[in-house]
């Protein structure tokens, strides 16, 4: 039977939803008609409860429980998790395509010496190896990658893209694994960091009007600020518009921002990127202004214009006056 | 304090159209314009601005072919010390790990107190190479750094973490770091600059040179090969509303009105 390994993700005691998709997307990486064992691997300070809890999803839980893993650290992840693949041998290992995978995967190919596909958006077994599908050049191209071999695998993948389904109901048995006395975490922690709360939070809005790089200029987010005005909504931004200082991080929609879930969002001038994307929830009415009919953004929208945003945007205000009877 | 940085110079396929080329592996990059990896220009400021705080040496490095020079060009014109393209028919093709491996047995040669990549690149954007290069030359790393600070031997990174939270941690030098976006703002690029740049040293070496088995790198030694690559399918695409301006922004707000938005 193929064992596969998945890297459970938590995060303030909480198991990150990541660890379910993987696992489920796991057993869909047997041979032909053959069965998996799936492996969930919990790293961290005070995890074995949290370890144990995962039974109904994994065949097997092994958990590495210890002080000196209070914070992760993919160098020492990379250590125990490149120790456990050695002794458990599995055909795949799979890793979240988070801040905290991106920071251990590479590093324990490295040390495993095996292939490592990234940021998987599908995955699945071929009769000599792995296939995956993952997107290049901002998502306008989607590629097919692969690797041969009979096992010693990795690849991370995409939170969101695998759906979760049913927990298996196996009766997963827990391994204590043993922290080596030598692993000694080269990372000194110092402080954790919380975003600092903005003068709004767009995370309650209803109504989003957010601003991308097609903006161009500071001044120009005007013309978004009286467009969301007259609509009475707020306004928000991808990260870009945050790194050139124009707008707080507290505008910032995404995996490393603010997850919203409005009703209604409005795209103007966003490519449509998977991190800025992956903060929006629920299932909102999505309407993009792009001027390039290729952008990522029209394949998650319900609606879209093809234009130049600043031709739209007065346009769009204009004509919601007009509808609203104001000025 | 000497300092390494990796840079890249990719496609700028924001507002193009973007076609898949007649191999069906890679796009058609004939009418692309150029730019530096938008996540290694910050990396450049970041190394540069620490090397005017304290002093020693910014030696940026590619791996590419001779067009790729332009974008050590840039990093010379916004303050590197030296440049270094690592060039040879036998790297092309090399996949992440392939990279990373070129990179580590460069940068054996160069001493160094730090190394820095941007976090992912925006063609391929796997984040890989920045932490494999750091397992292979036996250093720590962090990824993900939004600020960098070096004091006597020790590095400080805030990175972002898990739960849109960051986390500052210490680390010994030498050690490697994957720059974020917005970590600083990089300094502005003339023409003028660029060709003053022209003066400072850019060296090129081979896998001769550094010293590293041509069947290792290349498509040899691949470890994931790229099967063939396709647009997006359109599935649930937007209904992309049809006519003027002023066509389609009434059919926006009619939409909008519809859902609750206006
Ligand atoms: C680990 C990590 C975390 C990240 N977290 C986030 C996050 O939380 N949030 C986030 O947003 N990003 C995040 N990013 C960055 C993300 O990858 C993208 O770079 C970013 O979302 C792109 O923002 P954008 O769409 O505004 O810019 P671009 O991708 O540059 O798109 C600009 C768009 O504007 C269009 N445009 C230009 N001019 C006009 C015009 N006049 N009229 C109409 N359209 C026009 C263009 O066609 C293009 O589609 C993260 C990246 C990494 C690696
Ligand atoms: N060909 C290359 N030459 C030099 N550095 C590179 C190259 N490819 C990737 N890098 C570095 O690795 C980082 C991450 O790239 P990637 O792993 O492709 O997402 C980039 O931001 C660069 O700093």
């Amino acid at each position: 039977m193929r064992k596969i390994l998945v890297l459970v993700e938590h995060s303030g005691g909480v198991v990150d939803d990541s660890a379910y998709e993987l696992a489920a997307a796991a057993r869909n990486l047997g041979e032909a008609g053959g069965d998996v064992s799936v492996g969930g691997v919990v790293l961290g300070n005070d995890v074995t409860d949290l370890a144990a809890g995962l039974g109904a999803w994994f065949e097997n839980v092994y958990v590495f429980d210890s002080p000196r893993l209070q914070v992760p650290d993919g160098v020492a992840g990379a250590e125990l998790l490149a120790g456990l693949i050695e002794q458990e041998q599995p055909f795949a290992t799979l890793i979240p395509h988070t801040n905290t995978g991106m920071d251990l995967a590479p590093a324990l190919a490295v040390r495993a010496g095996s292939p490592l596909f990234a940021d998987c958006i599908a995955l699945e077994t071929t009769p000599d190896g792995l296939s995956g599908v993952r997107t290049r050049y901002g998502g306008k191209v989607h590629a097919r990658i692969s690797a041969t071999g009979d096992g010693g695998f990795m690849a991370t993948m995409r939170p969101g893209s695998f759906d979760t389904g049913e927990a298996p109901g196996s009766d997963g048995a827990l391994h204590t694994m043993e922290v080596p006395g030598d692993l000694a975490p080269q990372r000194r922690f110092v402080e954790t960091v919380a975003p600092e709360p903005g003068a709004v939070d767009i995370s309650q809005a209803e109504v989003l009007v957010a601003v991308g790089r097609g903006i161009d200029e500071e001044e120009h987010l005007e013309i978004i600020r009286s467009l969301a005005d007259v609509m009475g909504a707020d306004i928000a931004c991808t990260r870009p518009v945050v790194d050139k200082g124009w707008l707080s991080k507290s505008y910032q929609i995404g995996t490393s921002g603010v997850s919203v879930k409005p009703k209604v969002y409005i795209a103007i001038g966003i490519s449509g990127s998977y991190q800025h994307i992956g903060g929006i929830k629920g299932a909102p009415y999505i309407a993009a202004i792009n001027k390039d009919p290729a952008a990522p953004i029209f394949g998650v929208a319900d609606v879209g214009i093809v234009g130049d945003l600043f031709d739209i945007v007065p346009l769009l205000e204009q004509q919601i006056r007009e509808v609203k009877g104001v000025g | 304090m000497d300092i390494i940085v990796c840079v890249k110079r990719v496609p700028d396929v924001a507002e193009a159209e973007v076609d898949i080329d007649s191999s069906g592996r890679g796009i058609q990059l004939g009418t692309l314009g150029y730019v530096i990896n938008e996540w290694d220009n910050f990396a450049v400021e970041a190394a540069v601005s620490l090397v005017e705080e304290h002093g020693g040496k910014v030696t940026a490095i590619t791996v590419g072919g001779e067009d790729d020079e332009d974008v050590l060009r840039r990093a010379l014109a916004m303050g590197a010390d030296e440049a270094l393209c690592l060039t040879d028919p036998a790297f092309d093709g090399s996949d992440s790990f392939g990279i990373a491996n070129i990179l580590s047995k460069a940068i054996a040669d160069i001493p160094y107190d730090l190394v820095l990549t941007g976090a992912v690149s925006g063609d391929v954007g796997g984040g890989r190479v920045g932490p494999m290069l750091a397992a292979m030359a036996g250093i720590p790393h962090v990824c993900l750094a939004t600020e960098l600070s070096v004091d006597a031997g020790t590095a400080r990174v805030r990175h972002e973490v898990e739960g849109g939270l960051e986390r500052v941690v210490e680390l010994d030098l030498p050690a490697l770091v994957t720059v974020q976006t917005g970590m600083n703002e990089p300094r502005y690029v003339s023409v003028l600059g660029i060709r003053k740049a022209r003066r400072k040293p850019l060296t090129a070496a081979g896998a001769a040179e550094i010293g590293i088995a041509p069947d290792s790198v290349g498509p040899a030694g691949t470890r994931v090969t790229v099967e063939e690559m396709f647009l997006p399918p359109k599935g649930e695409a937007a209904e992309i509303l049809q006519g003027d301006d002023e066509d389609t922004v009434a059919a926006l707000v009619e939409r909008l009105r519809q859902q609750g938005g206006v």
